[in-house]
Parts: structure tokens; sequence; C-alpha cells
């Protein structure tokens, strides 16, 4: 982390930034460019990827349990595309203006709640959610409201466009002390009550009825995570678009390494997909300086070719053997 | 220490599955459920962990409502052993039966001496020390199994439901297994397959045909050719166990109905 602080446009030592974070933390900061490089613009942004990838890794490992599928992300359910029509309604016709800066995380938290009750809504039966139809509506209705966001590029002007298509592929260059408390507070609460989860969920890896031989209430248990991950997932669009890869390869990746007990998966997902993360971020904001790229490129960059040589290492992930 | 059902009902998707089931598992016996397949076996044992909700009846333990219980509680007195499952996850077998102790544990509490010993010797009453370090998802179906029970014995419960445990497995993991459960101090509730095997195992057995129970009993009394064909609707001939004197299946061929059964025919070739 101190690392991502200090790299960058102008470079400071890991103890130039030290210096500054005490500063600030001791109550008398100094009046110098470095301190507004590392506490007003780095120090934020680093924080926010960091709580993010934490987020996105816990949530992805949760979401890939409660489905029993490995290829379950965070987004499954509509939230990615559901937050990109209520952004690009906000980045292209100026919704909720009102709100300043707040605007388009409103309005990707609003579109990924009503994707979220939609897919919940459409997928109820009876009184439970079937992983299986979850997947399904939570595919189809995504597909439908990517078209949706697609036609509303179409209508909008192409300046516009633009900056829809840089939130789509997401970043943390908007971060700054005014926005960072909320979303990071709720998605530390969030990973908070997931690292809480591990037994049950170590459990309802067996199955859902297996789970409740071994005494978990699988229908709550479910319905827990399941609002637990999604609004993570949709905190985390709202304040850096949809970074795509993180929450679907990290959690392999910390699975082929520590082996599947969710009490070690969880806690190693939130110090591996937070630094996994800060380096992508910091790789994004110097690969192409003084350029920024998306870093849902570097993300799927990085991830891909990890995942492929860790699987091909140890062949037996997720029942490949069969 | 008796598990009692109490005229139980369960409704899936609004029909009704299995109708007014009474049956009495006694303490230490070992009592099987029987019936062809989509008879409701799965369904009353699913009903008792608490995957269906009865409609009407009781599950008793002791004679206090099982189903009241707090699932943590319930899960500490019944343990469940089902179908050879596959898990997507990899799970080493120490790990496997680990999870075994989920009801004992509260959301921070890590395992301690007592559990590590518990589930060590779970792993070496079903005689796979040998395997602790293994994936599960790599042993062959009658090892996954017996480490399963251990799984169950590690819950450290004093009731057992099995699954039909001894689906897909070989005649010699089949013999393994129920040796095992039978070998247990604990009041066993099995759905089974194979009747000649569970007259060979069970105290006593319990005969279902479409979501209520025909007859119940000793093996000797309920498994006769006549209940066979009145729930199976199959033709099978009944013999005498040679050692136990336990009923036992001899299936005929019905395309040969025409031919006297004391007739010596012809060995036909086995396919």
């Amino acid at each position: 982390m101190t690392l991502g602080i200090g790299i960058g446009s102008v470079s400071l030592s890991p103890r130039a930034v030290w210096q500054v974070i005490v500063d600030h933390l001791a109550g008398h900061p100094r009046n110098t460019v470095a301190d507004a490089i590392v506490w007003q613009i780095r120090l934020p942004r680093v924080l926010l990827a960091a709580v993010v990838g934490a987020a996105l890794t816990t949530a992805g490992a949760v979401v890939q349990v409660l489905v029993r599928n490995a290829l379950a992300d965070p987004f499954l359910l509509g939230i990615s595309s559901g937050a990109s029509v209520g952004a690009t309604a906000v980045l292209l016709f100026g919704a909720f203006a009102s709100l300043g800066i707040w605007a388009v995380s409103l309005g990707s938290v609003l579109g990924a709640l009503a994707a979220m009750t939609a897919v919940f809504l459409v997928s109820r039966t009876r009184r439970q959610l079937a992983p299986t139809q979850l997947i399904l509506v939570g595919v189809v209705l995504s597909a439908l409201f990517e078209s949706v966001t697609s036609f509303l590029i179409f209508r909008g002007n192409p300046q516009a466009t633009q900056s829809v298509l840089f939130w789509l592929l997401g970043s943390f260059g908007n971060a700054n002390w005014t926005q960072l408390p909320i979303p990071a507070i709720a998605l530390a609460v969030a990973i908070g009550y997931q690292l809480a989860q591990g037994r049950p969920l170590n459990a309802f890896a067996m199955g859902a009825e297996p789970a409740a031989s071994l005494g978990v209430d699988v229908h709550r248990l479910r319905r827990n995570l399941f609002i637990v991950t999604s609004l993570m997932a949709g905190v985390a669009v709202a304040v850096s678009g949809v970074i795509g890869f993180v929450g679907l390869v990290v959690p392999h990746i910390v699975r082929l390494m520590v082996g599947s007990d969710h009490r070690r998966v969880l806690p190693v997902g939130v110090v591996f997909g937070a630094s996994f993360m800060v380096l992508g971020d910091l790789l994004a904001r110097t690969i192409v300086a003084p350029q920024e790229m998306p870093i849902g490129v570097i993300t799927a960059f990085i991830g891909a070719p990890t995942l492929i040589v860790l699987i091909r290492r140890r062949p037996y992930l997720y029942g490949a053997t069969q | 220490m008796s598990l009692d059902l109490v005229g139980l009902s369960v409704d899936i998707a609004g029909r009704r599955i299995v109708s007014d089931i009474d049956i009495t598992v006694p303490e230490g016996r070992f009592v099987g459920l029987l019936g062809p397949n989509g008879s409701g076996k799965s369904t009353i044992l699913k009903a008792i962990y608490r995957v269906h909700r009865p409609v009407t009846g009781q599950v008793l333990l002791d004679g206090v409502d099982l189903l009241s219980m707090r699932p943590k509680d319930a899960a500490r007195r019944i343990a469940v052993v089902a179908q050879e499952s596959t898990v997507e996850f990899d799970f080493t077998v120490f790990e496997m039966v680990m999870i075994g102790r989920t009801p004992h544990k509260g959301a921070f509490d890590r395992d301690d001496d007592t559990d590590r010993a518990v589930v060590a010797e779970a792993i070496e009453r079903v005689g796979c020390e040998d395997l602790t370090h293994r994936s599960f998802n790599t042993l062959s179906g009658g090892e996954k199994q017996r480490v399963l029970i251990a799984r169950a014995i590690a819950q450290g419960a004093d009731h057992l439901i099995l699954d039909e445990p001894t689906n897909h497995l070989d005649i010699r993991y089949q013999l393994e297994v129920l040796e095992l459960v039978a070998g247990f101090d604990m009041t066993v509730l099995a759905a089974l397959h194979d009747l000649s095997l569970a007259a060979l195992f069970c105290d006593s057995v319990c005969l279902l045909a479409d979501g209520v129970i025909v007859t119940s009993g000793p093996p000797k009394a309920v498994i006769t050719a006549e209940m066979v064909r009145h729930a199976y609707g199959a033709d099978v001939l009944v013999i005498e166990h040679p050692e136990s004197g336990t009923p036992h299946l001899i299936p005929r061929r019905t395309s040969r109905e025409g031919l006297p059964l004391d007739r010596p025919t012809r060995p036909t070739p086995i396919q």
C-alpha cells in the first residue's frame, strides 16, 4: 500500500509517505506538496482500492459457495448491469444533477438495487431461493439491462459516451475524502459479517441439505448472504465502476493457495484482494502515464493468466478430475 | 432416547408426498425404511432434518418436539449420512470431518483440542487414518462414504439418519458401510434400497408404498413375496438366508413365466 501511495507521476519514498500519514494522524499536517499528493489524492484512492478489492473478493467467494458454482461472481444477480443503467442515465442525461459528485453513485446504487430486487422477485418460488433459477434469471435480466445501457448510449451524445465507457471499465480516479467514508465503512462492516460465517459456509459448501443436517439455518443464511453480497457489489460498482474479474478469479487463487476452508479463504481473501486491487490500480495509473488505463483492463490482464497457470499446476480444482 | 414420527404428512409443491407416517425407532435400534423409488422414503427423512416442513404431525426425540428445537441443538442430536455426494470445493478429509463440529461452534470459535481429538477419533473409527490429509474429491465412492460417516460421528449425535448410504457402492463397500453403522451405539433410521441387505442388518423395517406405510415389523414378517409384489409390483422369490435366517430376495424373469420353476434350466451367460 505504501508503494501504491508512493509511486505516481511524482514519486515519493516510502519514508516520505509515512511521514505525511503520521503527521496527519498526529493532528498537525504540514503544508507541503508531498502532503497534498499523499493525503488529498493518493491515500483515499489506495484505501478505496483496498476496501473494494477485499469486498469483491469475499463477496465472490461467498456467492460461489451459495450457488455452488465456480463461475459465479458478485455481479451474478444483474447488479453491474443494473448499476450501469443508473450511472449511464446520470452521465448522459444529467439525472440527479443537483446532487453533484454523488449523482453517479446514487444512480448506480439505485440501478443495482432495482436490478437485484427484480432478480429476487422473478426467481422467487414460494418462499425459497433456488440457486439455478437465480443464476438464469440473473443472466437473462443482465442481458436486458445491458441492452438498455446500449440504447441509452446510442441515444446520448458522443462526448458523454466516452465518460460512460470509462466508468463502465472501472476506475478509482474519483476517490476523495468526502466520498470515501460511507462506502468504505459499509463495505468493511459487510466483510466483517462474512468473516463470521466461515463455519456455516463450509457446511453450505457440502450442499444445502447436508448443511441443514449440520444445524445451519439454510434459508436464513442464504437470504442474508445474498442480500449482503449484492449490496456489497452494488456499493463497489457505485464508487469505482464495474471492475470485473476480481470477484471471480481472486477467490479461486486464494483457494488454490490455502484450500477450501472458508475460515482461511475469507481472511486471506481480504488481504490478497486488497493488495491485488491496489497493485492493479498502481499499474492502471503508471503504465500509460500521464493517461490512466481503466482498472478493469488491468485486473483481467493479470488475473486470467495467473489463474490459468494455477489451474494447470493443480488440475483437481472444482471436480475437474471427474 | 427414542425417535418417534407421529402422524407425519409432507407436501411438496402443493402435492401430498407422504401421509400419516408413524414410525418408532427405539433406543439403540436399527430401523430400515423400505419402499420403491418415489414412495417417499427420502421425503420422510428430509422432514426430520428440516429440509421439508411437515404439514401435520410431529417428530419427537425422547418426547420433545425436534422441529421446534434450534437447528443447532437438533443437529447435536441427529446426524445424517446421505447418498455419496460430490463436493465442488476441495476439502481434505480432516477438514470434511471437522465440518461435523459445526453445530457445536459459535461464529468466532476456533477449533480446539477437543474438536481435533473428536475428529481424529472419528476418522480412526471408520478406518481412514491414512486418508486424513488426502483431498476428499480424490477418494473412491466407498472411501467417501466412510469419511461422511466419520463426519456424522464427529457431530456427536446419538441418532443417525441414513438416506440410501449404499447407493452406487459395490457389494464390499455396501457391506462395510452397513456393518460399520450397525456396530455403532446409535439409534439409526435408514432408507435402504436392497431388501436382502436391509433384512440382514435391520432390527425392524417399515415398508412404504405411495407415501403411506403398508406394513412394519421385524424383517421376516415384512419382507415376503406377497408384500414385495404389493409395494414394488415386482415378482420375486423370498428364501431364507442360510446363515442368518433372514429373508433374502431372488429375482425372477417374467418372460420365462411359462417354465415350471423346479425344472433345471441351462445357466444363462452373465452379461
